[in-house]
């Protein structure tokens, strides 16, 4: 990264990898992503069930 | 020492215990990660036989490491909880099985991806493909199990024995590149004299899997709270905490 421009373009090229080397970078991206999302969805999931549980018992006392 | 570790392993201390924690691993994991990526995508020089291709090392690589860790995280948990009936660990074992898998699949997906140019294909049945893709399987098993038991302490026995059995491929994975003639490269880093890799790339990589590791300790703590809430759902303590949901309290 000497000099005073850097190559976008040659950067995104990869040497002719882009493919290999993006896809790779991509499909992290979206393991990472879905390991945060889904125990955020799966915790609501939980919770809205014993509230369930809850009211349902709240009903027939 | 006994109902130390009881007062500590109970599903409650632990649910509010633990949130306390995960900023503290997932920021340095956050921060971490986009040094290491910064470093291994724009400083790491080219390797003059593999070109730009590469760089997928610092992703391949930790994602293999985590894929061996977890597992060994998992099975020790599961053989905690099988010997010592410690309930946490069980919650530890079952919250790591969907992690371990991710990285996994991540490990062998990247790797088919780095094969294809360099190997010219995607998949070879060599030993150590083959026993990573036997890992990933192990993880599927003990996921099925878990959730095909209805009786909970039914599927952590089952899962968890099946986890500890799996073990003995872990060493099969280690060593799979030294025992056997494969396409795979031998270690560059994890053996006992100099790692025969540029210091460029080495830090970056290294980087790169302190980040995986410090990313996996912050999702492995939100999974298990998720599992302490939903296996103690009949429990006072989770219906007192929901209760004061309800009433409009951050939990």
């Amino acid at each position: 990264m000497n000099g005073s421009e850097f190559n976008w373009s040659e950067f995104f090229a990869m040497g002719g990898y882009a493919f290999f080397v993006w896809t790779s970078y991509g499909i992290a991206f979206l393991i990472v992503v879905l390991n945060i999302v889904m125990p955020v969805i799966h915790r609501r999931k939980v919770i809205s069930r014993v509230k369930r549980a809850i009211r349902r018992e709240q009903l027939q006392q | 020492m006994w109902t130390w570790i009881h007062k500590f392993s109970s599903p409650k201390y632990f649910y509010d215990m633990s949130a306390k924690l995960i900023p503290w691993f997932a920021i340095p994991a956050l921060v971490i990660g986009v040094y290491g990526l910064y470093l291994g995508l724009f400083v790491a020089p080219t390797d003059y036989q593999q070109g730009e291709s590469y760089r997928i090392i610092f992703i391949h690589v930790p994602a293999a490491w985590m894929s061996l860790f977890i597992y060994m995280v998992m099975a020790v948990s599961a053989g905690v909880g099988l010997i010592w009936q410690i309930r946490l660990a069980d919650v530890v074992a079952a919250a790591s099985a969907p992690i371990g898998a991710s990285f996994t699949f991540l490990a062998l997906v990247t790797g088919s991806l780095w094969g294809k140019p360099m190997w010219g294909t995607y998949w070879v049945w060599d030993a150590r493909l083959t026993s990573e893709l036997i890992l990933l399987f192990l993880y599927f098993g003990y996921m099925a199990l878990q959730s095909s038991i209805e009786d909970q302490r039914q599927a952590d026995k089952a899962s968890g024995l099946l986890a500890i059995v799996g073990v003995v491929n872990i060493p099969i994975i280690h060593y799979s590149v030294e025992w056997w003639n494969t396409l795979h490269q031998g270690a560059t880093v994890a053996k006992f004299d100099k790692p025969s890799m540029h210091i460029d790339m080495l830090i970056p990589l290294l980087l790169m899997a302190l980040a995986f590791k410090l990313f996996y300790a912050a999702v492995v703590l939100i999974r298990a709270r998720n599992e302490a809430l939903y296996r103690d759902r009949n429990r006072r303590w989770v219906r007192e905490l929901i209760e004061k949901n309800m009433n409009g309290e951050k939990i």
